[in-house]
């Protein structure tokens, strides 16, 4: 049984994972091959049919299948290939891994480098701790997406939407339209998870209230789902006894947060960053095992696809030069540290060997001018306002990294301007 | 008399929210977006609000049961409901090419529902399992 050699290997076919595999190309690497569990391509934009993808790289908002049909011509047409219905199950810690593919069997693949490009998955019910019972009718939102816009079924008539990140948000819209009636979405937080122009032209263009800080306390029904009580919540997130209100319903969907998908990293002892559940990169893209890099929602929950594109072609370009050792061992590792309006970034560190994006979230938002700083240094950045459902980004000159001497660490913050 | 609207501006990820002031029925003047495109938005959503619809067909000999399609352009808003009863009527055989028309003047609207995905037909899924 001979094993698979190829110079780059990456891990999943959605956007991570195709614009990697051109950046790779791109780059010069010589045989570069996608390896995705699923019999087609395109990870999970296949199932967001609805507009709203692309403006940053295409100009114009395309469907989720309509972007990816893009990048996968793209990837075709520079030479990567695919293997599908390969499911990695075992990744070693030199980035060498294995498949389980219906028609070859159980195969070893010894890659020159690897990017790992796995996504993400939806917090689930169990991690919610809802008191109640467990009846039939409640889905992740984008499982039910999946169920409408995939498979053709609708998981039910009246539904309550708890959570109100995008996926969520779209599915509000989605349902309505195929006739189902949305009766509310319950966000725990006083601010929405996600795009402010989803709340308008899903929640506000049908009606469906949206109710800021308040959430569900208990599950009703035995066999099927028979309703939910809701509750307003007090500063520190607890119900507010005496608030709760029955509301009937036979479906109940979760868009309460995105994990990234690791298990494959820890395996190859890839150090993961606890606050993002991501690995630790650098602004190469490369994990605390120079031979594997990492792009997209596998890294850090992104709000745009086109983000997660361009950091995919980033870490293909990346791992086509780690393949033909023609990427240096860095010679510098500044700490980045976020400031207390900070709650997650992305890279955790700079060699200096690259222009670098560092991507962000603050923990509460500023609606007002504010902006990103980099300290020590003259980097500032002019923002709007900052808000948890929406990423920041601030791009740093390697010149700067270089510049600095012996620096360990720099702060990146956004405050009021 | 003047009247002031607050609208979203959903013409891209910021989401700028705007406030537009009429008076006798006239845009008198646009604030709070951060581009032309919004006022551009403000524009058409007071005169003729549009929005992209997208949903599935049904399909009949394919590797997916459904298949997702758009209108081309916005269609008027107030015509979503009859055009989403107009699509579910529709049922279509595989394979099929994405940007093909799926309904013509779909609801007198001069826009077309098209496919915004190729789907083969089952029977070559094989190949598509080998990544051809």
């Amino acid at each position: 049984m001979s094993d698979i050699t190829v110079d780059v290997a990456v891990i999943g076919a959605g956007p991570a994972g195709i614009a990697a595999g051109v950046g790779a190309k791109k780059a010069g690497a010589e045989r570069v091959v996608i390896f995705e569990r699923d019999w087609d391509l395109g990870g999970i934009l296949q199932q967001c049919i609805h507009p709203g993808f692309g403006l940053h790289i295409f100009g114009e908002e395309l469907t989720g299948p309509e972007y990816m049909h893009r990048w996968i011509s793209k990837a075709r047409e520079v030479g990567v290939e695919f293997l599908m219905n390969s499911m990695v199950f075992h990744m070693e810690d030199d980035g060498s891994f294995w498949i389980m593919n219906p028609s070859l069997g159980i195969k070893k693949v010894t890659p020159k480098s690897v990017v790992l490009a796995m996504g993400c998955r939806e917090r689930p019910l169990g991690a919610l701790g809802i008191p109640g019972t467990r009846p039939a009718g409640i889905y992740t939102a984008g499982t039910a997406q999946r169920l409408v816009n995939m498979e053709g079924y609708m998981p039910g008539n009246k539904v309550v939407i708890l959570g109100s990140g995008d996926v969520g948000l779209i599915m509000a819209r989605r349902m309505i339209w195929e006739g189902a009636e949305v009766l509310g979405v319950y966000e725990i937080m006083p601010w929405p998870g996600g795009l402010r122009r989803n709340i308008a032209q899903c929640l506000d263009d049908y009606g469906i209230p949206f109710h800021l800080e308040e959430t569900v306390v208990e599950i009703h029904g035995k066999d099927r789902l028979e309703g939910v009580t809701v509750a307003k919540v007090d500063m520190n997130r607890k119900p507010i006894v005496g608030t709760e209100r029955l509301v009937g319903c036979d479906t109940l969907l979760l868009a309460v947060g995105l994990i990234p998908e690791n298990e494959l990293s820890r395996m190859a002892g890839v150090a993961i960053n606890p606050v993002t559940q991501g690995p630790y990169v650098n602004e190469l893209l490369q994990t605390s095992k120079p031979k594997i890099f990492a792009a997209g929602n596998v890294v850090i929950v992104y709000d745009l696809v086109d983000w997660v594109s361009k950091e995919g072609e980033r870490a293909g370009k990346n791992a086509a030069l780690f393949a033909a050792g023609e990427l240096k061992e860095p010679a510098r590792k500044i700490k980045i540290l976020g400031g207390s309006n900070v709650r997650l970034y992305s890279p955790q560190w700079l060699s200096g060997q690259a222009d670098a994006t560092i991507y962000m979230r603050v923990a509460q938002p500023i609606e007002k001018r504010c902006k990103v700083i980099v300290e020590p240094g003259a980097y500032e950045k002019q923002l709007r306002y900052a808000r948890p459902g929406e990423m920041s980004e601030v791009q740093i000159k390697a010149e700067y990294v270089q510049s600095l001497g012996d620096v360990a660490e720099i702060l990146v913050d956004i405050r009021e301007a | 008399m003047f009247i002031e609207r607050r609208i979203i501006c959903t013409s891209c990820p910021v989401g700028c929210f705007m406030i537009v002031t009429e008076e006798n029925g006239k845009i008198v003047s646009i604030s709070g977006s951060s581009c032309p495109r919004g006022e551009e938005y403000a524009k058409v959503e007071l005169t003729d609000p549009r929005r992209v619809f997208a949903s599935t067909i049904r399909v009949e000999g394919g590797v997916l049961s459904v298949c997702p399609v758009r209108s081309k352009e916005p269609v008027p808003k107030d015509k979503i409901f009859d055009i989403t009863k107009a699509v579910a009527r529709v049922k279509i055989k595989a394979p099929i090419e994405i940007g093909q028309i799926i309904i013509k003047n779909v609801c007198d609207t001069s826009v077309d529902i098209v496919a915004s995905r190729s789907l083969p037909a089952k029977q070559s899924a094989d190949t598509v399992a080998q990544g051809g």
